[in-house]
């Protein structure tokens, strides 16, 4: 068979590509280009080759932060997505309750990232925020500007505060579309609770706890705004995050070439981390 | 096994219940015999389905007793209760294998590893699954799910009744017919008590001893398809089975006999009660034929369905369907036609006279 050749088509295609190269390969070449190149400023340029990437690649900071990071993500992870999923099975299926907890759990999620940040550094100052000051009337010696254990523990606990919500909304979601006929079979066949939660809710929630896991691992691998206005990386280097470091080599310290080789290594672990994710909890949709 | 009685047997789903329309279903009385084969028999919304999940105890009624072998199980949940049942569409569970779907009621049981084997085998057997038992349940087709939570209704032995609810909606035309018989076979075999609900009349005939019949949360009649065929008890009952359904057409009664279209149609009975609303006289398009003399009718349309033709006729008080041989020969424009007596029914305010 002869397919029919109409080259008018790509005329319409043109505008998507020209979107596309203005918001991202253009902005990406250029951070390529600055990889390979040192500058002093004054658009003056000098070819480095790979050495970038091999003094990040090898660099103390770099892996540092990197570790912070992985670690951040991980705990977050392991809090957010049983979290969630508690919180939705919890959460009423008809009345006048699913739209209050609806509106309730949507709320963290409507308020701006700066926003979040400046309102848990208020809340947790040790002597007039309220989380701040209630932990240490109570006895414990909390301070988050000061000691990195709390400002771990405080930048955790915004974190969950801020994006538990949506792993709970994906899974409310994905709890309500399972048909009632599941359910009935499950009681007719004598299973108990925690059955009808492994063998039933689990599978079914597979595709948006998938997508929640994606989203969550994505947002926290590259979180900035909220640790920025709460801890500013601090105490030290404690809640340096990859972003926040990256930040600060190119615009603090104006190292252009490290900070753009550092990018493109950032950009290419959220990449594979995302297709790891992805392609292990897939693994079995392409036999169903 | 078990007798299943249900005694004035009522549902609403609303808490308060002003008229008859409130009530999904009213004053239902069954009596189903130990090991029979029955079909609840329906269009969409006439609370078969509520019915079914009432005696399955996945939902409790409002009013009236369930009994299982004369013992009132009405307060019972489903796992006390014994009972199997067969959704719409295949409800298995995705992440095990077939075998682990098939074993999982009765692990759930508590039974050995080795009495489990057994049965699951043999179940798996039955039901031709012996080839997939170790595959991934959720990488089989629709029938072959159907038949997955078929048999975790079968492989357990105390189950007093197996009820399907529309079990065949998802499964193809041509593997319809197969498991049909399969579930047919299945029942000559196990012996067991079976609820088939249904919409379609084709399903219901073939597969039960008895029908039951019902619109609008009641039940209008109980019996064998010939039965329900040649004598239905109510217009409602005329209208749904057979294709085409009966005709069913207003009349008057007259010093206790039919009065249609100004002629006096024999019939067998004499009517003695008159007050009713509306009369209807009721014939089944089978039971029509041509004559020289009786009512005349207009002949409007032919359609050939292969072994039989369809005639729509027009007479003053409505249009009348004829059945007739393919090979019949149908008069062209107008015609006289006649009505069988002895299965010209007379109905008022929609039930039969006697």
């Amino acid at each position: 068979m002869n397919k029919t050749s109409n080259q008018k088509a790509w005329f319409f295609v043109i505008p998507v590509f020209a979107l596309v190269a203005f918001n991202a390969v253009v902005p990406l070449m250029t951070v390529v280009n600055y990889s390979f190149q040192e500058t002093f400023g004054s658009n003056v340029f000098q070819w480095e080759g790979t050495r970038w990437f091999k003094e990040i690649l090898h660099s103390e900071r770099f892996h540092s932060s990197l570790g912070r990071q992985f670690i951040f993500t991980f705990i977050i992870l392991l809090i957010q997505l049983p979290l969630g999923i508690a919180i939705a099975l919890t959460m009423p299926k008809k009345g006048w309750g699913v739209p209050v907890c609806l509106i309730l759990m949507s709320m963290p999620l409507l308020i701006p990232w700066n926003v979040v940040g400046a309102m848990w550094n208020i809340f947790a100052l040790p002597d007039i925020g309220f989380l701040g000051n209630s932990l240490n009337s109570l006895g414990f010696d909390y301070n988050f500007t000061q000691q990195s254990g709390d400002a771990w523990f405080t930048t955790i606990l915004m974190d969950v505060w801020h994006w538990t919500s949506l792993v709970v909304l994906l899974s409310y979601a994905g709890l309500n579309s399972i048909q009632p006929a599941y359910y009935q079979a499950a009681e007719i066949d004598g299973a108990g609770r925690w059955d009808i939660f492994r063998y039933i809710e689990l599978p079914k929630m597979k595709k948006v706890l998938t997508l929640a896991i994606l989203l969550r691992f994505m947002d926290s691998f590259m979180i900035y705004t909220e640790p920025f206005v709460l801890t500013g990386g601090g105490p030290g280097n404690a809640t340096n995050f990859l972003s926040l470091d990256l930040v600060k080599m190119a615009l603090g310290q104006f190292d252009l070439g490290p900070a753009a080789a550092m990018s493109l290594i950032y950009f290419l672990i959220v990449l594979l981390m995302c297709w790891v994710f992805y392609s292990l909890m897939m693994k079995d949709e392409g036999r169903t | 096994m078990a007798k299943i009685t249900l005694k004035d047997l009522s549902h609403s789903y609303l808490t308060k219940q002003s008229n008859d329309a409130d009530w999904a279903l009213r004053g239902v009385d069954i009596d189903w015999k130990d090991g029979g084969a029955y079909a609840l028999l329906g269009p969409s919304g006439c609370g078969k389905t509520t019915l079914l999940n009432i005696i399955s105890g996945l939902l409790k009624p409002t009013k009236g007793k369930i009994l299982f072998d004369d013992k009132d199980i009405t307060a019972l949940n489903p796992v006390e209760r014994d009972i199997a049942q067969i959704f719409q569409f295949p409800v298995i569970y995705d992440t095990m294998t077939v075998y682990d779907n098939l074993a999982f009621p009765l692990k759930n049981r508590g039974l050995s590893k080795t009495e489990i084997d057994t049965k699951v085998k043999e179940i798996g057997e039955m039901l031709e699954l012996t080839s997939t038992l170790n595959n991934k349940a959720a990488g089989l087709t629709a029938d072959g799910k159907q038949k997955i939570s078929l048999g975790r209704g079968l492989v357990r032995s105390d189950v007093n009744v197996i009820m399907f609810d529309e079990p065949l909606t998802v499964i193809d035309p041509h593997l319809k017919w197969v498991l049909r018989s399969k579930l047919k076979e299945l029942h000559q075999k196990i012996n067991r008590t079976m609820i088939y609900v249904t919409h379609d009349q084709i399903e219901a005939l073939t597969f039960a001893d008895e029908v039951v019949v019902m619109h609008e949360g009641q039940i209008v009649q109980t019996g064998t398809p010939v039965e329900l065929f040649e004598k239905p008890k109510h217009t409602f009952v005329g209208h749904f089975i057979g294709s085409p359904g009966m005709n069913i057409l207003p009349c008057e009664i007259v010093n206790g006999q039919i009065n249609f279209e100004g002629k006096i149609l024999p019939n067998s009975t004499n009517i003695i009660k008159t007050n009713f609303s509306k009369t209807q006289v009721g014939i089944r398009p089978e039971f029509i034929n041509f004559s020289n003399e009786g009512i005349e009718v207009k002949i409007k349309r032919v359609s050939d369905t292969g072994r039989h033709k369809v005639i729509d006729t027009e007479c003053s008080s409505g249009s009348i369907k004829i059945l007739a041989n393919a090979s019949a020969e149908i008069p062209s424009d107008s015609a006289y036609i006649t009505f069988d007596q002895k299965y010209t029914y007379v109905y008022g305010d929609d039930w039969i006279i006697e």
